[in-house]
């Protein structure tokens, strides 16, 4: 019997919940007698704390406590770690800052946590938080990456007096060298990578209570990896047993990357709730968001590609500045480097790459990990280089790919990724009909006479998801293992809990998870209930980002419902007075081979929990199992976008008219969860192409962009009804086949966008974000340019 | 000291009397007081949308109410919408079958402001749908299962779905 649930759209689990306002968000969580806080922030780039007097605010309504940096670091609590220690071009480790929780001495960005304000309602904590005092310096600040490092500019911690965290590098130089100096052309570009606010429509929030009946806390918070915020709060800040603290990430509104760290507030109202003995309830508001939830991207890049005369990439060159931000974020550190010198090769065979990566730090908020993490920067590198070298040589934009693309697997690239599968040829194949590109010309003439210029522009991404191999992490410098955990717990009536340590915060882990498992175990889904994020009740986790959850989170359920499935067969044999070898499990049941005679799963598990004919000499009771999967390598997914846009010259607006996106995820579970989890990359993609920047202001560092009123989230009127397809090359290292597919949209689009952009303006680069401003100023040059 | 006001307020038809300090939102008189946690709070702003709420029938964000604004009125939220536990409304219907959200969190605005705009434009098209939630932000879908299920759910209900 064919299975029904690989494969299938089935409508998710947890709607019914969302669609009734039955969700449990962490601001939904009342506990009793809580306390709320309020943060006192920095309104200063760059301050020393002269003092800080908090006497008037303690004696405002409702107040409760008030602590500072001074408190914490009387009470030992350690700073926030960082999890990844890159080692730079001279074999010496990254500057690693102290991250005190809350500021000791000095403010280093706008928003900058120095108190936390406790009183018994929100309103008095706000109130009172304006009545502590806090006596600054104000020092000048530096905010962009180009010029942390300029002679005389402002230090942001003394540890590092030219503002650098690390020089990494990646790649042969001396081969890149010497293959540029023979290349038939060489394609150079210049752009930045620009920074944007990962906007989780929820904003962070946390609620921890102390328990003095056993000294334990539970903490509730907006998180991607509860376990990885327990591990790093207990054994690096807090100093805490590990089995004291339970962390609860119930449903989480979204995370893309800014919800994985662990973050000072976290740590603060933890901490808090044991000094005032009672719960301490902490919701940013969305300025607090933008102000100090950790950003994205920031990259000042140069990029060179070396071409023969036919168009076959010989070398890459590329050299970039990441900005840190004031302070290393959890996973800050491998962004710039580890996630994105290792994609440079993309879906070419470039045979020589070679990326140098400066880190700086500056007087802004900590930048991390935000959708594809890396990722998009590199592919968007690769592709306006690859597109730019067409123009360039006057080669159509997908004959250059053609060209050059990877066409036997495995793959190793000349910087340390070994690709598994793909076939880029399908890919841009299948987008190329979707998108109808043999029709663009005259689209494009048609445009032409409306006074409208269209552009066509192409992305093929590629990208490592499945983080990762534990023990390639290690010898890169990760400081935690990179497997997941899964529980498979069989009832008595053959009904099942599963419990992951991934995390869903909108991927529909619920439903996808229960498809593997109902289609393994051959029972209805109704009878599979997956439970996440909570370490009191998963074994252990290391959490959803990197598009690893299927991948890596799904196999170790995989493994474990192999084990109970294994463990069934014995048990179904001695029921059946049949030899082990001889039963096999088919569609719910134990059969002995070449008979009729079969045990249902029900009536196995029946028999584990009341174990009266059952081999107990040889057998435990109970159907319950385990399974830890570290991966064997990274997943490739991989794909090919088009986008075609038109722009009005006279008012700089650009509307995407057509996108078509073609995607290898390898085997997909669940089309519909697949195309929603396409679309929603698709459009943060966009909006970093063309309307979100985030800005901060150049003098006073302060964050100009520091609401929805000033940093464009995109809407539904700027976005296009996608059109979406897929190619299946099966990952081959994993049982399901899987590859991932949170972060390919966002991953893919930018530079499919402003390949089109750039197309239709017959321009050479244009800024990120293209708003209608920049555009129109482009149109005006661009007219000046032909008039004279 | 904060000053109160009693305000007497209809919340999906049922009937509340409450004293409530003159400086609550309406939001948080929603989601405290009342425990009705299904309205949520993205921006307190009033751009992101996922607050919305119908009061008398008409759509507001109830982060720029103050609760004291709501006496007198009825107020409808996400929790009223369903006709039953076992059976969703047409628009719940429509966005379960279209994919028509992921995280849940700006759901119950989408929803409190297409039950509006539905009820006002039973036949609209994908264009109108776009500009009728362009006041509401998702991260989460990208808009189209959402304008799907918007499309899908004007048709339910046209048939009396």
């Amino acid at each position: 019997m064919a299975t029904p649930y690989i494969g299938a759209s089935i409508k998710r689990k947890e709607d019914y919940r969302f669609l009734t306002g039955a969700g449990n968000y962490t601001d939904d969580v009342a506990l009793p007698g809580q306390t709320h806080a309020h943060f006192v922030r920095s309104p200063h780039a760059h301050a020393k704390i002269k003092s800080i007097k908090k006497d008037k605010a303690l004696k405002a309504p409702g107040v409760v406590a008030i602590f500072t940096g001074d408190d914490l670091a009387g009470a030992k609590v350690n700073g926030l770690p960082c999890g990844w220690l890159i080692t730079d071009v001279n074999g010496q480790p990254m500057k690693e800052p102290p991250h005190p929780c809350l500021a000791q001495g000095k403010a280093r960005y706008v928003g900058d946590h120095v108190a936390i304000v406790i009183a018994e309602t929100y309103p008095q904590a706000r109130d009172a938080a304006e009545l502590v005092k806090v006596d600054y310096e104000e020092l000048p600040a530096v905010v962009r990456a180009a010029e942390a490092r300029k002679n005389g500019a402002p230090v942001v911690h003394d540890i590092a007096p030219d503002n650098t965290c690390y020089v990494w590098g990646l790649g042969d130089r001396a081969a890149v060298d010497k293959a540029f100096s023979g290349a038939a052309h060489v394609t150079t570009l210049e752009f930045l990578n620009n920074r944007l606010v990962p906007n989780a429509i929820e904003p962070r929030a946390a609620n921890a209570t102390y328990s003095r009946a056993d000294d334990s806390y539970t903490l509730y918070v907006a998180n991607q990896n509860p376990h990885v915020e327990r591990l790093l709060m207990t054994a690096f800040v807090l100093g805490l047993p590990e089995h004291k603290v339970r962390v609860v990430a119930p449903d989480v509104g979204g995370g893309f990357g800014s919800k994985i760290y662990l973050y000072a507030e976290d740590v603060v109202c933890t901490w808090a709730s044991k000094q005032i003995n009672r719960p301490v309830k902490w919701t940013a508001d969305r300025s607090e968001s933008f102000v100090s939830d950790a950003h994205g991207r920031d990259h000042v890049t140069r990029a060179e590609l070396a071409l023969d005369r036919e168009g076959r990439f010989l070398a890459m060159r590329v050299t970039t500045t990441a900005n840190m931000g004031a302070y290393l974020s959890t996973f800050a550190s491998c962004i710039p480097t580890i996630l994105y010198a290792t994609l440079l090769a993309g879906q070419y065979t470039t045979p020589v790459i070679y990326a140098e990566v400066t880190a700086v730090f500056t007087n802004t908020a900590p930048v991390d990990a935000y959708r594809g993490a890396g990722r998009p920067e590199a592919t968007y590198v690769v592709e306006r280089l690859v597109e730019t070298a067409a123009r360039e040589m006057k080669m159509s934009p997908a004959e250059i790919r053609r060209r050059n693309f990877i066409k036997t697997f495995p793959y190793q690239t000349p910087v340390a990724l070994l690709y598994d599968t793909g076939n880029y040829e399908a890919t841009l194949a299948e987008a190329l009909k979707i998108a109808d590109v043999a029709g663009f010309q005259g689209r494009r003439a048609d445009a032409a006479r409306r006074g409208k210029l269209r552009g066509l522009g192409y992305s093929c991404y590629i990208e490592a998801c499945g983080i990762a191999p534990s023990n390639v992490a290690g010898a890169l410098g990760a400081r935690a293992g990179l497997f997941e955990a899964g529980e498979v717990r069989v009832h008595p009536t053959g009904k099942v809990t599963v419990f992951t340590g991934s995390h869903s915060h909108g991927q529909g882990h619920e439903t996808t998870f229960g498809q593997v498992v109902a289609d393994r175990l051959g029972i209805p889904m109704e009878d599979i209930d997956i439970v996440h994020g909570d370490t009191g009740k998963i074994l252990f986790g290391m959490g959803t980002y990197g598009s690893r959850s299927i991948a890596v989170g799904g196999t170790a359920i995989v493994k474990a419902v192999d084990k109970i499935v294994a463990k069934g067969k014995k048990i179904a044999a001695h029921l059946m007075e049949a030899a082990e070898a001889d039963i096999e499990f088919k569609d719910g049941a134990f059969v002995v081979r070449g008979t009729d005679k079969k045990k249902a799963f029900a009536e196995v598990s029946l028999a584990a929990y009341v174990p009266h004919n059952y081999p107990l000499d040889k057998l435990e009771p109970g159907l319950n199992e385990n399974a830890f999967y570290d991966p064997a390598n990274f997943t490739f997914p991989a794909g090919s976008h088009i986008c075609e846009v038109e722009v009005d010259p006279d008012t700089g607006t650009v509307s995407i008219v057509n996108f078509t996106a073609v995607d290898d995820f390898g085997k997909i579970i669940n089309p519909m969860i697949v195309e929603g989890q396409v679309h929603g990359g698709l459009t943060q993609g966009i909006g970093q192409a063309l309307t979100e920047g985030c800005h901060y202001d150049k003098e006073s560092g302060q964050l100009v962009t520091g609401s929805y009123l000033d940093y464009c989230m995109p809407r539904a009127d700027d976005v296009p009804a996608f059109k979406v397809g897929t190619k299946e090359t099966p990952c081959t290292h994993n049982p399901l086949g899987v590859k991932g597919c949170g972060e390919a949209g966002a991953i893919g689009a930018p530079a499919a966008v402003m390949n089109a952009l750039t197309d239709a303006l017959g321009v050479r680069d244009i800024e990120m974000p293209a708003t209608p401003q920049r555009i129109w100023r482009a149109c005006q040059e661009s007219k000046m340019k032909k008039a004279a | 000291m904060s000053e109160t006001r009693n305000i007497a307020v209809t919340v999906n038809g049922k009937r509340y009397e409450r004293s409530v300090d003159v400086r609550l939102t309406l939001a948080d008189f929603l989601r405290g007081p009342l425990g009705l946690t299904g309205t949520h709070l993205g921006c307190e702003h009033g751009v992101c949308g996922a607050c919305t709420i119908l009061v008398d029938g008409q759509s507001a964000r109830s982060c720029l109410m103050l609760a004291v604004q709501a006496n007198g009125h009825e107020i409808a939220t996400v929790e009223g919408l369903a006709p039953s536990a076992e059976r969703l409304h047409p628009l719940q219907e429509a966005f379960r079958d279209n994919h028509g959200l992921q995280c849940g969190f700006c759901t119950p605005g989408m929803l409190m402001t297409l039950v509006e705009f539905l009820r006002d434009h039973p036949n609209p098209t994908e264009g109108e749908v776009r500009v009728a939630i362009s006041g509401n932000l998702c991260r989460c879908t990208g808009y189209q299962g959402i304008v799907a299920a918007a499309l899908d759910a004007a048709g339910r209900m046209r048939k009396g779905g």
